[in-house]
Formats: structure tokens, C-alpha cells, sequence
């Protein structure tokens, strides 16, 4: 295996805002490069304070957190968000230019970058997630949808190795779902590491491999994703729903059709569907 | 009075904009309904519910053209707090929408505000407390809440004003599928208990289309569809808001000459469905 390289690890975090109790407890990851991985659990359950470890906006309590091999207490933000990205839920906590144009070129004059390797950006950020024709808008006059996809643009323009997107369809259309989709298709061959925080079960079926479960700031899975989204009882735990076709299968084999009970997709569902009807 | 709203040939323009954001809008809605509200973003879903309660004329500017009725007034000529006693809208982010130091003084603002007398207050808060199961949070601080809680909190404080028509403008937006699943089913309780008419705005149809006792799709600022949930969803214009993975499989299963006589709304009926098929097949 190429990708074993190991791009984010923690090791026993454990984080508490002031003087409360834990919302992190004991999380020990190891995550690859070239992973695309979905952390799910209901709002509050962590993921949010978690995923912010990883660009050291937050600093853990007790234990370590290790980004690209470094300690992150001895990194700093700017050093950290130069490798990992993150679009957060709400756009407006990350807006704040005058200008559509002026939002995308600011962490990119930050970072140093040259002028004409901006401009380049700019043009590819904007038209990548359709932003073109908003270019001297104001953020604020955007829709909330466009918001979103301009913070997306934001850090897809100075091209970050590892990318957490939080919540990146809540509020969005069926048709930005599939951009989105195609989106992390683009960044997959181009060997990102993708963190998607999400509790939108349908769209990561087919879009990640490994999922890790919160409940209560604990992890309580890690693995594979079939393991996680067709365990109702894991689901269940985690406040969330297993996809539809699971929920198919299961509510078949409690009323007694034989077939088996950790079916995830549609083409395996219709399989087994179309052979019972046959026999 | 069954008829709640009554639109016919409207259109709506923003002010400074080119395009009009509503064209040729013709809607009826009758109490007891729950109306599902789906379409691509920027299709004039948000801007319609502005013109039902009132925010379109009294808040934005534009051009409103057409007939509009809204339990019986002209929405053109009724100023904003008297809508407001008719229509209650919710809005995606229950955050915003909350703002004082406990749910029950949350709940007594809206009435406050309408200027209803204090013993009717204390009746209604008590009584939205008991409905939406809230009295064990009476006195905590919104901010204190889940986002499902918040989200129940801001309906119940709405509802405590009775309202004739309930708007949900993406209500399960920022919602897990659990708490998303519970605020959708309690509209459904009070659509049938309290005989309102509801219309929710949605994009999430996998958990909001059973509910649904009629289903509309806007696109481009027009109505493209409009009737029984079960006739929309398969109809070639629902290809643009995404169909739930059930009609999918029930679609499929058709095109392999598997027919289940109704089109599935959830996971449930889809599993019940096919069980009565192979049943009878076998006899």
C-alpha cells in the first residue's frame, strides 16, 4: 500500500471548554493520505470541536494531536491552515470581505503567494463552483447556498493537502449535492485526504470508504463504513437513521423475507429484491 | 372558511432586480393540508412564502402583481402584525429566530406582542408547554438547547398565537435526521389535531414526503408540478429536486416487471408493499 502515510493522528485527546466537563474524550486517530472519511453523530456530539484540532484552532486539553508528523503545539494556525482546510457549516462565520473576488484572494496574499499565481486561482476558484458572474458582489448579498460554495472556493483556491468540510450539503439542492459530489470526485484523484462532518446519510453511501461514529465526544466506531450505516443499533446510538435501502433491507428481514441484514446499496437491495420475487 | 389562500396570475419582482422571481403564480390551499414546497435553489419557494405572510409588500420592495387572498385579506393592503395573527412562519435557523432569556418568555413574546391580555398569555404558554413537551425546559436559556429543541421551541411559540397557516421555510436544515424527523412529524400532528394548514419548505424529500398530503415543484420562479405526493415524485419534472432512494427502487423494480400497485413513500411501506406481492404470488 502507497498511501500508508499517516497525515493526521491523535493520541488520548481530550478537550474541555474552560472549566466544563469533557466534550472530547479520549480520541485516538490515525487517518491516511488519500482518506475519505465522513465523521458522524447528532449536533453536539463533538465532531465541530474535533475536526478543529486538525487546523489548530483548538488546542487539546490533555493529550496530543499530530498533523503531518508535527506536534500541532509547535505549528502555528497559519503554518497548520496552509495544509488543512476547513469549510465550515455556516459560511457567515467565515465571510468577511467587500468583494466575492477580494474573499478568495485573502488567505492566498496571506499565505505569500504570488500575484499572477492569485489571479490564476481566482479565476479557477470562482468558476469551479459557478461564482463567476458574482465576482464583485458583496458575500453578504449571496444566497446562503453561494455563501457555502464561496467558502468552499475560499479554500480550494490556495490548495490545501488535507480538506474537512462540515455539514457541506446541509441547506443545498439536489443539483449543488452532485456538484459537491463531483467536487470530492476531482480532489480524490488528486490525492487529498477529504474530512467530511456530516449527518446527511444518503449523500456519503457512495461517496466515502470509512466512517467514524461520535456519540457524547466519544468514538464509539471506526471503520468501515457498511459496518457503521447498516447497525441500527449503532445508528441508533448515534441519533442518526441508516440510508434507506438499509432500512429496507432490515424492515424485510423482521418480517421474515430471508436476506441478509447489512444491504447498503441499491444495485444489492434490487439483487436480492428481484431473487425472492423470482424463487 | 376552507380556502386559506387563493393566488391567481401573480408575479413578483425585487426591487433593483431584472427577472421576476414569481411568474404566473395560481394556488389554492385549503386548511388540513400539508403542503411540501421542493425546487432548485433560487427558484422563488422563499420569495412565495414572503407573499403568503405578508413580508412581500410590507418589507421588501418590488413589484407585486396578480389576486391574492390570505384567509380572506388582501395581503396588499394588510399591514404586516395583522398577518401575523393568521400566518406564522418558521425559518431555518431556529438561532435566529430565538433570542430571550427562557423558553417560556419565548414562548409569551409573540402574544405579548399582539397585545393579547396576560391572563390569555399564561393560558396559551401553559397550553404550547404541555403540546410540545416542553415543560421540563421551560426555564432554560434557548442557546441551551439542541438545534431539534430550538427548532420545537420557535414552532410552539408560533403556534401558542394559533395561527391559521403554519410556513416552515427548511425547518430541518441544520437538523440530525432523528430531530429532522420528529419537528416534520409534529407539524403532521398539528395539521391533524388543529385542522391548520401547513406549508413546508424542503429539500430533504427522503424524510419529508410521507407527511406530505400534497406536493409542489417550483423551478425558474413557476409552479412545474403541483398534486399528490405519489404522482409528483415519479413525474419527469420531479428529476430536478432528486427522488428518494424508495421511489428509485420502486421505479426499478417496475422496469424488471416487479409491481408493488403504489408508489412508496418510505422504507416502511416499500418493505410492506413487496411482502404482499410475494405473498400473493405464492398463493
Amino acid at each position: 500500500m502507497e498511501s500508508n502515510e499517516v497525515v493526521i493522528e491523535t493520541r488520548n485527546l481530550y478537550y474541555a471548554y474552560e472549566d466544563e466537563k469533557y466534550v472530547l474524550k479520549n480520541i485516538n486517530l490515525r487517518i491516511n493520505k488519500g482518506e475519505i472519511i465522513a465523521i458522524l453523530g447528532e449536533n453536539g456530539a463533538g465532531k465541530t470541536t474535533l475536526v478543529k484540532h486538525f487546523n489548530g484552532l483548538l488546542k487539546p486539553t490533555k493529550g496530543e494531536v499530530f498533523v503531518l508528523g508535527k506536534n500541532v503545539k509547535d505549528m502555528s494556525v497559519a503554518e497548520l491552515s496552509k495544509h488543512v482546510g476547513i469549510v465550515f457549516q455556516n459560511p457567515d462565520h467565515q465571510l468577511f470581505s467587500e468583494t466575492v473576488e477580494k474573499e478568495i484572494e485573502f488567505a492566498m496574499v496571506n499565505f505569500g503567494f504570488e500575484k499572477h499565481y492569485i489571479e490564476e486561482r481566482i479565476e479557477w476558484a470562482l468558476k469551479l463552483m459557478g461564482l463567476e458572474k458574482y465576482r464583485n458582489r458583496s458575500p453578504y448579498t449571496l444566497s446562503i447556498g453561494e455563501r457555502k460554495r464561496l467558502t468552499l472556493a475560499t479554500v480550494l483556491s490556495y490548495d490545501p493537502d488535507i480538506l474537512i468540510l462540515d455539514e457541506p450539503t446541509a441547506g443545498q439542492d439536489f443539483l449543488q449535492k452532485e456538484k459537491i459530489a463531483e467536487l470530492m470526485n476531482l480532489l480524490k484523484h488528486r490525492k487529498k485526504t477529504i474530512i467530511i462532518v456530516t449527518h446527511d446519510i444518503e449523500f456519503i453511501v457512495n461517496r466515502v470508504e470509512r466512517v467514524i461514529l461520535l456519540v457524547g465526544g466519544k468514538i464509539i466506531y471506526d471503520g468501515d463504513k457498511r459496518g457503521a450505516l447498516t447497525n441500527y443499533k449503532l445508528m441508533k446510538e448515534a441519533r442518526l437513521l441508516p440510508p434507506q435501502v438499509s432500512q429496507i433491507s432490515w424492515i424485510l428481514y423482521n418480517l421474515g423475507v430471508k436476506l441478509p441484514k447489512d444491504i447498503l446499496y441499491t444495485e444489492e437491495l434490487l439483487r436480492e429484491l428481484l431473487r425472492i420475487y423470482k424463487s | 372558511m376552507n380556502t386559506l389562500i387563493e393566488l391567481e396570475g401573480v408575479y413578483f419582482k425585487y426591487a433593483g432586480s431584472k427577472e421576476y422571481s414569481l411568474k404566473n403564480i395560481n394556488f389554492k390551499a385549503d386548511k388540513g393540508e400539508y403542503i411540501l414546497i421542493t425546487g432548485p435553489s433560487g427558484c422563488g419557494k422563499s420569495t412565495l412564502t414572503r407573499v403568503l405572510n405578508g413580508l412581500i409588500p410590507n418589507f421588501y420592495n418590488g413589484e407585486l402583481k396578480g389576486k391574492i387572498k390570505v384567509v380572506g385579506l388582501d395581503v396588499k393592503k394588510t399591514p404586516a402584525y395583522k398577518m401575523a395573527k393568521y400566518v406564522g412562519t418558521v425559518f431555518q435557523d431556529p438561532e435566529n429566530q430565538l433570542f430571550l432569556s427562557t423558553v417560556e418568555r419565548e414562548i409569551a413574546f409573540g402574544l405579548e406582542n399582539l397585545g393579547f391580555k396576560r391572563e390569555v398569555i399564561r393560558e396559551r404558554v401553559r397550553e404550547a408547554l404541555e403540546m410540545f413537551k416542553l415543560n421540563e425546559l421551560k426555564n432554560k436559556a434557548p442557546y441551551e438547547l439542541s438545534g431539534g429543541q430550538q427548532q420545537k421551541v420557535a414552532i410552539a411559540s408560533i403556534i401558542a398565537l394559533r395561527p391559521k397557516i403554519l410556513i416552515l421555510d427548511e425547518p430541518t436544515a441544520n437538523l440530525d435526521p432523528l430531530s429532522a424527523e420528529e419537528v416534520l412529524q409534529l407539524i403532521d400532528k398539528l395539521v391533524k389535531s388543529l385542522g391548520i394548514l401547513a406549508i413546508v419548505i424542503e429539500h430533504r424529500l427522503e424524510i419529508a414526503l410521507k407527511y406530505a398530503t400534497r406536493m409542489i415543484i417550483m423551478d425558474k420562479g413557476k409552479i412545474i408540478a403541483d398534486g399528490d405526493p405519489r404522482k409528483v415524485i415519479i413525474s419527469k419534472e420531479a428529476n430536478i429536486v432528486g427522488i428518494p432512494k424508495v421511489v428509485e427502487i420502486y421505479k426499478r423494480l417496475v422496469s424488471e416487471k416487479v409491481s408493488l400497485n403504489t408508489i412508496p413513500l418510505s422504507p416502511e411501506e416499500l418493505a410492506k408493499l413487496f411482502v404482499k406481492v410475494i405473498k400473493k404470488d405464492g398463493e
